[in-house]
């Protein structure tokens, strides 16, 4: 009744695709039974991969359900790391830190030059759906800040002209 | 690790401990102050506050000192540590400065304010200017139910009210979600806490985010006046703080017992004073004439109650019964049984929702859990028997839970509905209540071909053609192989038709597999009100009356007797069987309702009505299940024109003239009877009583009956009347009818439906909700709630038309 909070029932929910399922047992095979929920960041990751880039309050619910864990848990971990996406993006997802380094090396300017470029602001999608930018924390790459990254790419030394090139060649 | 003596140093202190222990626990046992918000000694360690951050001795030459959190730094051999060198000082300042710059300092205007851990702290260590001149971060506040107010924009992400949901509470609401500057503590979709202990979560927040909502803006902590007392909801007896002010119950808060709660509180005791001012509270005496209720003094109203009895028992074949609550004190219970067998009548009781008498010279002289409360982490085998351990006794359910989780108990539920645990079920049987004998049985029959034993005479037949399920086998090798295994039996089983049958089934499953049993009671006072004699077959501290046996419970409220005293009882919510008690009782010539509330439904059977005190504002006693006395005294006056009840029966008992009622204190009556009680050690395990099953056990219709348990939020008057626990998600079954899909199709009922339940002359609308929990041919409706008061007896049949 009133446990809708609590309710640790397993099973699957049909939010996700058997394809989806099939790709988080893979993980949860690596872990022992009991600790089904060491597959979070996997299953999340597989989830926003099949939902077109981001989570949805269904999708966390259905991974909860599913590696029985309360479903705060996993929204915890969808919202603590900036990779995990909660509204729909764009096709490529510029990620800008902005932590102490790359602060200090002028990532605001890098920042305010993507607006003059593409008008969107941290957070925003351009209409054409096309980009989405995103201040993010240390990516670990503070020897080259300021930096950016896009899909599986950093992209360093930041500077306008670089940040051009780098957008002329996203399509 | 272990018991490895180590020495260490702090502030050039030597002190000598085990290895392996925090410097902070040394620090807190030798009374060394380092500050901290995240520490907590229940809880888990977090180190993400860094408050407590010390300087410590390097461990090899040349190397600097490092500060390190005091709370996660565990100990060893010739550590030295410094907590207010230089160093240290200005490692606690700095973090200071960074907890500050979010806090809004509204001290002002925030509950916390005077009992703030944070505020205290940063008098010794924050600077009073601040270098931070950008903007403050705000955090929308969050909606946690009607019992914990939220300013989330104060909140310093302590995460000990997380840990607390995970660790202790055992269900896992709140959390941390975001990261860096967009952390926030909230729910999952931002729903009500459910936890039967939420309310901790105000006592551990050691900044002004979660405050009490009931409480909120109502007082300040320095004005409040602290009486120590007792919780009167639960057989635990919890240690309490009541705060007062101008005479008003204000708050309620855990006061420390390791024996007991621990630090902790149950929402219900913590909550339950709020219905001290409730619009219900009867406020002076009343007595009816002519059909009319009128107002009158204390004096009137006993004078006309004394003539009114002195008539009925002149003539000997009148007979007077008595019926109290669970929860009355020990005072008020000794002196009931005192009128009532000063006028030569036996008929008192206070097990007002027990069904089957049979074997009640059988019961033990309390009924006690068998196993000190704080002894329950050392079983390692439970067997629950009709228990809602969590709502009926939250803090012995959290016990039990610390118990799973640190000593790996193993826990097993036979119950006639599945309930949510905060801990696994290793085996769960969930049947139709007129089976749990039968199942019990099964178990026996396990443990008898485990031990090569025969059955007892008088169960061979019963047991020979039975066939062992996997379950019941699993159970009793589970026990049988335990230590310390136990089993308990809980608030559920005595309202069954066959509670005699089953306590016996259960007590020899105990003897065979060399475990304890014992027992959990509605009410604060089961055990003590035992032991002043509130009993028919008992007087007090247990001395049997055989030749003059007088009637139980369910006798006075199925024959009208001539008179009744009722205290601190609803009957329409507080019997087994309300229909059949209004009824009764409005036959009855003579009620006299001694309430602190009173109702139209009260004024119905009523003669005369008088005013008594909640606990909250009469001294006494209460034993719990552990037979540990506890008494208390009032923490306010009591209400208008309210008396404390053992007052009104001292005067009764002097207006009657009986021998003896020249009391001038309850401790003077508490006195009489401790005079005469030697405490013993007993075992709840009972001989075997061959006759008992003689007709078998129970053979079951298949006709659907109605099941039932109480709420644990509609367990007393008081409880009832607490809005604010009116108001929360447990309370949401109190118009519900739950069935599994299965009956929902057989009887044509649709979820979300509103249907008429029908039991013998009563009925009451309920809506139809989908559980698949229940067992088939079962129909769940709660008891003492106000939709069930026109209902009969739960554990019978009953019909159901859209």
């Amino acid at each position: 009744m009133s446990t809708q909070s609590t309710d640790l029932s397993e099973g699957k929910s049909d939010v996700l695709s058997e394809q989806t399922y099939a790709e988080i047992d893979q993980w949860l095979k690596k872990y022992p039974p009991e600790q089904k929920k060491s597959a979070v960041m996997a299953a999340l990751r597989i989830a926003q991969d099949e939902n077109k880039g981001y989570l949805t309050t269904d999708i966390i619910s259905a991974i909860a359900k599913y590696l029985a864990i309360p479903a705060i848990e996993v929204q915890e971990v969808a919202t603590f790391y900036s990779m995990y996406e909660h509204n729909p993006v764009g096709k490529h997802k510029i990620c800008v830190c902005t932590n102490i380094s790359c602060m200090l090396n002028g990532s605001e300017h890098i920042l305010d030059y993507i607006y003059e470029r593409l008008g969107i602001k941290p957070g925003e999608t351009t209409k054409d759906g096309k980009f989405t930018l995103k201040e993010v924390e240390c990516l670990g790459a503070c020897v080259g800040a300021p930096m950016l990254q896009v899909g599986k790419e950093y992209h360093e030394y930041l500077t306008p002209e670089k940040v051009d090139a780098l957008l002329s060649r996203l399509d | 690790m272990g018991d490895k003596k180590v020495t260490i140093e702090v502030n050039g202190q030597e002190i000598e401990t085990q290895a392996g222990r925090m410097l902070i626990e040394i620090a807190d046992e030798v009374g060394i102050p380092v500050p901290r918000f995240c520490y907590h000694k229940k809880l888990s360690v977090a180190a993400n506050c860094r408050m407590c951050l010390v300087e410590m001795q390097a461990m090899r030459e040349g190397m600097e000192n490092p500060v390190v959190p005091a709370c996660a730094t565990p100990i060893g051999d010739g550590m030295k540590f410094y907590t207010k060198s230089p160093k240290a000082i200005a490692a606690q300042k700095g973090v200071m400065e960074f907890l500050l710059i979010n806090h809004p300092l509204d001290c002002p205007i925030c509950d916390q304010g005077g009992e703030c851990e944070l505020q205290d702290i940063a008098i010794g260590y924050g600077e009073g200017y601040s270098q931070y001149t950008e903007a403050k971060r705000v955090v929308k506040n969050k909606d946690l139910g009607p019992l914990i107010a939220t300013d989330m924009t104060r909140c310093i992400h302590c995460t000990r009210c997380v840990r607390f949901g995970e660790e202790i509470a055992g269900t896992r609401e709140l959390g941390m979600i975001g990261r860096g500057e967009h952390t926030e503590i909230t729910t999952y979709l931002e729903h009500s806490i459910s936890s039967e202990m939420s309310a901790n979560v105000i006592d551990l927040c050691p900044v002004g985010a979660l405050t009490s909502k009931p409480f909120r803006y109502s007082a300040r902590s320095w004005e409040l006046n602290n009486v120590d007392a007792i919780a009167a909801h639960d057989c635990v007896g919890s240690n309490i703080i009541v705060q007062t002010l101008h005479n008003k119950v204000k708050r309620v808060l855990p006061r420390e017992n390791e024996a007991l709660n621990e630090v902790w509180l149950s929402d219900r005791d913590r909550f339950s004073y709020l219905s001290q001012t409730h619009t219900e509270r009867l406020e002076t005496p009343m007595i009816k004439k002519g059909g009319e209720w009128q107002c009158c003094d204390w004096n009137t109203a006993l004078t006309t109650l004394v003539a009114e009895l002195d008539i009925l028992v002149k003539d000997k074949k009148n007979t007077i019964g008595a019926l109290l609550s669970p929860s009355s004190t020990l005072e008020e219970g000794y002196l009931l049984q005192k009128i009532v067998r000063g006028m030569g009548q036996h008929n008192i009781d206070f097990r007002i929702r027990q069904q089957d008498f049979s074997q009640q010279t059988l019961d033990p002289l309390y009924p006690h859990l068998g196993v000190n409360i704080d002894d329950i982490s050392t079983l390692d085998a439970v067997m629950l028997i009709g228990s809602n351990i969590h709502k009926d006794q939250p803090i012995i359910g959290h016990r039990l839970r610390q118990a799973v989780l640190k000593n790996d108990t193993k826990v097993m539920a036979v119950s006639h509905r599945q309930y949510s645990f905060h801990f696994p079920v290793t085996e769960n049987i969930i049947v139709h209540p007129q089976r749990i004998a039968l199942q019990l049985a099964g178990i026996a029959k396990a443990l008898l071909t485990l031990n090569n034993a025969s059955a007892p005479t008088g169960l061979k037949e019963v047991i020979d053609d039975m066939l062992i399920t996997d379950i019941q086998q699993k159970m009793a090798e589970k026990l049988q192989a335990a230590k310390r295994g136990h089993l308990i039996l809980g608030n559920m089983i005595y309202g069954l038709e066959d509670y005699a049958q089953i306590r016996m089934l259960a007590s020899l499953i105990a003897s065979l597999s060399e475990c304890n049993i014992g027992y959990l009671t509605e009410g604060a006072n089961a055990a003590g009100l035992a032991i002043a004699g509130c009993l028919p077959h008992r007087k007090e501290v247990g001395k049997e009356n055989n030749q003059d046996v007088g009637l139980h419970a369910q006798e006075m409220l199925s024959k009208t007797l001539d008179a009744y005293i009722l205290l601190g009882i609803e009957p329409e919510l507080d019997t087994l069987n309300p229909q059949q008690a209004i009824n009764t009782l409005t036959a009855s010539s003579m009620v006299v309702v001694m309430n602190a509330f009173v109702t139209d439904t009260m004024k119905q059977y009523a003669n005369i009505l008088l005013p008594i005190s909640t606990p909250l504002e009469t001294s006494g006693t209460f034993v719990n299940t552990n037979g540990m006395w506890q008494s208390f005294t009032g923490a306010v006056s009591p209400y208008k024109e309210a008396r404390p009840a053992w007052k009104v029966l001292r005067v009764l008992g002097n207006l009657f003239e009986l021998d003896d009622f020249d009391y001038r204190s309850s401790e003077e009556v508490k006195e009489s009877i401790a005079s005469k009680y030697t405490a013993e050690k007993f075992d709840n395990r009972i001989i075997w009583q061959e006759h008992l099953f003689e007709n078998r056990i129970n053979n079951v219709n298949n006709e659907p009956i109605r099941i039932s348990d109480v709420p644990g939020y509609a367990i007393d008057a008081m409880v009832r009347r607490a809005d604010a626990l009116q108001d929360s998600l447990d309370m949401q079954i109190a118009d519900k009818v739950l069935m599994n899909e299965k009956l929902a199709q057989v009887l044509q009922c649709h979820a979300d439906n509103i249907v008429e339940v029908e039991q013998l002359e009563g009925s009451g609308k309920f809506i139809v909700a989908i559980d698949e929990s229940i067992p088939d041919d079962c129909i769940y409706i709660p008891s003492a709630v106000a939709a069930t008061t026109n209902l009969a007896a739960p554990f019978s049949t009953v019909s159901i038309k859209e």
